[in-house]
């Protein structure tokens, strides 16, 4: 795959030089005199934990913000750029993890917004096909974004910054939202980029990404660089305990035989709330008492409608979603909790969670019923203070004490309290959806321990994710969702990369790359 | 350099401090200006903030003229307040206390000169619903048909002061009234005047409500689910629909208890202290309550002091009127600069401010 890049003999001398960056926050020293430098025609890799200080290298690179100490050099000349723009003037791009772009404009309207003088339409258009066409990454300029999968809307984002014609391109967790085929697709761009001197700084958490496509990894822990190497002469397990510090225990299962069906979904259907959203179309599927589903895909393909469905804030037909035989489509939340189906949603904050209120609040939010935290309409809040300190006990929740509020833990912790509210409810169903996204490693570990402990205990579990590795890692059965539909759910073992791609939908992304390369 | 650094969590010595900081704040600022007026500003605020209690000559007047002023203010402030929790606006209230008013009088003038036990509390009940049917149109034009419920309530003010325009000129003019405008005086009908209860204090049956309401809006919002949906419902929306909150029905209850309390606050209003319908009946108290409504951080033992201090303002800056001459306007600027005081410095309850270059840590 690799090898056969012409490269090493261009770098004679770093594009970029760091040393001693020191950036301090509010309670954490987020990057504490980092070193490290990247040659012309390098994919050098940044790897770390989240919290690890990986963004706040970046930002200051960038100029979104301003090192306290240090300083860095770009191809000789002293470099400290004030903001983006003089970042972008001095050669430097960044693709965020998070785009911003406009759904209601087409993809040239986009690209010209971003720019500081953009030439006519007509000729900007005819620039993004070239460049397009140049590096692989089929795009048409006059699509609407709102159209747009997460790869094509990434592929948008790295032509802005190719159009600039820059010397260091940034990418901050490029794959986190890819098929494995799109991501095929996007290392041959960066490799392509690299071979002509274009120096690439890959941010990542994914470590066989890392070692198939970089030169050179810097590791940082709790923001100090704690190793620099090749990660190709590595394994993934050496990588990742630089990362965490320690030794990563994968999680056991007992590997138990699932008993009866539980739940029963059968073509479900549900128009999505928003314009841009996506609509859920004869979702059918049915999962077994002690039983953990996967259901992954890429974001944006109707997950978080799938989530709402099953947890009853979105209202569908009564029949659509049977609990051991019995309908309730129909029920809101309060109701399928009192049958014991639970959800745990993405988005912690404002979701999952009151990101203002105290822990012992965030209980009541959704124990109220099951643990009888409320009695003729009246709050039992000693009860739900004891509720919070059992989920913070069992689930090693680090904080105070449940009087903090929700916004003071880290995601991680935030994360077990709100699985762990739910898993300490005696769930027969229990729907989590990203239950690891944006968590460190060992929180990570922690709450799929739970999950398996929890299908073992004889819950029906279903998990949402788009983390394949951690899908293949616990589930029993896994299937995909694409544009809102369901592919039919497979058993886990065995599956290949390859298989496991072409059932997120990925096929047809292919194509439209073979006639474009 | 001063920046703001975001708490991680709210500062409890804050959200205390801060209306004590803004008081002090519009004493400074607001000495300022009726220094700047040629007044002395220690006497102006004197006058504002002290004589009314205990000056020896008008306080046995203006005393009770505090509970007066502060009963319908801390009656629809609390109403108000539980909407403002759920992130639900309801800007009429003045409109609502005309309603209220109207529906209270139109009983007791329709059933005139009927001396029955059962008039007032049926005028109480009279009021409570023509301020909740009055506050239901935008919340079921906003349930129904997703319009903005500051817009509707706000414009239904306007509404409201011309229906009780037409009232007091046509359907409830007082007959034997010489053909002036407005109604019968409620005071001189014993079975429907809202009377003193305890002479000499302004403590009226509407401030007893407004006292009432104060301890059921704390055990509503502490101890209560359905207070506990309208917190949830006002930090994040999003978290409520999960907790199984349904956000239509809670801006009927919202739209609907605010309304009836304003409903009654104008009840106890046109059947004591104002005892008539007549136009410009209203005097503001629905949007005055707004400001007393964040005064007291849409608290209920904070709107409860906030009512108070309010209406030590409007007693205080009449005297000041009175003694010293100052303007009205320069009043009314004087209660605008504690909103605005208090609204600037409540950053301070979320955020902490840090002069000079950060350090690090």
């Amino acid at each position: 795959m690799d090898g056969e890049r012409p490269r090493r003999d261009r770098r004679v001398k770093a594009l970029l030089t760091v040393e001693g960056l020191t950036k301090a926050y509010p309670g954490v020293v987020a990057n504490d005199r980092v070193d490290f430098d990247i040659a012309e025609g390098e994919i050098h890799a940044l790897l770390g934990e989240n919290g690890a200080g990986k963004s706040t290298l970046v930002k200051m690179i960038y100029g979104l913000a301003q090192p306290d100490a240090g300083r860095m050099t770009l191809r000789g000349q002293p470099y400290a750029p004030a903001g983006p723009g003089a970042a972008r003037a001095s050669g430097v791009a960044l693709v965020f993890q998070h785009f911003s772009l406009f759904d209601a404009l087409s993809v040239a309207e986009n690209i010209a917004l971003g720019m500081e003088t953009p030439p006519p339409m007509r000729r900007l258009a005819a620039r993004i096909r070239e460049v397009s066409e140049t590096y692989g990454l089929p795009l048409t300029p006059d699509r609407l974004v709102g159209g747009l999968s997460a790869g094509e809307r990434q592929r948008v984002e790295i032509i802005r910054c190719l159009l600039q014609d820059p010397r260091l391109l940034i990418m901050d967790e490029p794959t986190s939202v890819l098929t494995p085929q799109e991501v095929a697709i996007l290392f041959a761009t960066l490799r392509k980029l690299a071979a002509e001197g274009t120096a690439i700084l890959y941010i990542s958490h994914k470590l066989e990404e890392i070692r198939s496509l970089c030169d050179r990894a810097t590791i940082l822990r709790r923001g100090r660089v704690v190793e620099s190497c090749n990660p190709r002469e590595k394994t993934a397990a050496d990588l990742a305990e630089m990362m965490v510090g320690a030794k990563l225990t994968a999680p056991s299962r007992a590997g138990g035989n699932p008993g009866g069906v539980v739940l029963e979904v059968s073509g479900l259907s549900l128009p999505s709330a928003n314009p841009f959203g996506t609509s859920l179309r004869d979702v059918s599927f049915s999962v077994r008492a002690g039983e953990i589903l996967g259901i992954g895909g890429v974001a944006g393909n109707g997950q978080d409608e799938l989530l709402d469905a099953l947890s009853g804030e979105a209202a569908v037909a009564a029949g659509a979603v049977r609990l051991r035989g019995q309908p309730i489509g129909a029920l809101g939340p309060g109701p399928r909790r009192r049958v014991a189906v639970l959800a745990a949603p993405e988005e912690r904050l404002g979701h999952a969670a009151a990101p203002d209120m105290s822990l012992t609040e965030n209980a009541m939010l959704t124990a109220a019923i099951r643990e009888g935290l409320a009695a003729r309409g009246f709050l039992k809040w000693p009860a739900a203070k004891a509720f919070a300190e059992r989920v913070i006990a069992a689930f090693d929740v680090r904080t105070p004490g449940p009087g903090n509020a929700a916004r003071s833990l880290s995601g991680g912790n935030l994360q077990k309290f709100v699985i762990g509210r739910e898993v300490l409810q005696r769930p027969e169903v229990l729907v989590v959806n990203q239950p690891t996204w944006g968590v460190d490693a060992s929180a990570a570990a922690a709450i799929r321990q739970a999950l398996l402990d929890l299908a073992a205990s004889g819950t029906a579990v279903i998990v949402i994710s788009q983390d394949l590795d951690e899908l293949m890692e616990i589930s029993d059965r896994f299937a995909a969702l694409n544009e809102g539909r369901l592919s039919p759910p497979r058993p886990a073992q065995g599956l290949t990369l390859e298989e496991i791609g072409l059932m997120l939908g990925g096929a047809h992304d292919m194509e439209v790359a073979h006639v474009a390369e | 350099m001063i920046r703001l650094e975001k708490r991680p969590q709210p500062s409890r010595a804050w959200t205390v401090a801060t209306p004590l900081l803004a008081v002090a704040l519009t004493m400074v600022a607001g000495g300022l200006m009726f220094a700047l007026l040629g007044k002395d500003p220690v006497v102006a605020i004197r006058t504002i903030f002290w004589d009314p209690l205990f000056h020896e000559q008008f306080a046995s007047y203006s005393r009770p003229q505090l509970l007066v002023k502060a009963g319908p203010l801390i009656l629809i402030a609390t109403g108000l307040s539980l909407g403002f929790r759920a992130g639900i606006w309801n800007i009429g209230a003045e409109g609502q206390y005309i309603m209220g008013a109207l529906a209270g009088a139109g009983v007791a003038l329709a059933l005139y000169p009927l001396d029955a036990w059962f008039l007032f509390p049926l005028m109480v009940l009279a009021g409570a619903l023509g301020g909740w049917a009055w506050a239901m149109i935008p919340a079921i034009l906003k349930t129904r048909f997703r319009t903005n419920e500051i817009l509707v309530s706000l414009l239904l003010v306007y509404v409201a002061e011309q229906v009780l325009a037409s009232m007091a000129l046509g359907l409830m003019k007082n007959p034997e009234g010489g053909g002036f405008p407005g109604s019968r005086n409620l005071q001189h009908y014993p079975a429907a005047a809202n009377t003193e209860l305890i002479a000499g204090t302004g403590m009226h049956w509407g401030v007893a409500a407004a006292f009432i309401a104060v301890i059921a809006a704390y055990v509503l919002l502490t101890r209560h689910i359905l207070g506990f949906q309208i917190r949830l419902a006002g930090q994040s929306p999003r978290a409520a629909r999960f907790a199984g909150v349904n956000p239509n029905a809670l801006v009927v209850i919202c739209l609907g208890l605010s309304g009836a309390l304003a409903g009654l606050a104008g009840m106890f209003e046109v059947a004591g202290p104002a005892g008539r319908v007549n136009i410009g009946f209203n005097q503001g108290y629905g949007f005055t309550a707004i400001i007393v409504a964040f005064l007291g951080r849409l608290h209920p033992v904070g709107i409860l002091l906030a009512g108070l201090l309010m209406a030590l303002t409007y007693i205080g800056g009449e005297l000041a009127q009175f003694m010293l001459g100052i303007p009205s306007a320069a009043i009314q600027a004087f209660q605008g600069m504690l909103l605005f005081f208090l609204l600037g410095v409540d950053v301070l309850s979320n955020y902490r401010i840090r002069l000079g270059r950060r350090r690090i840590a």
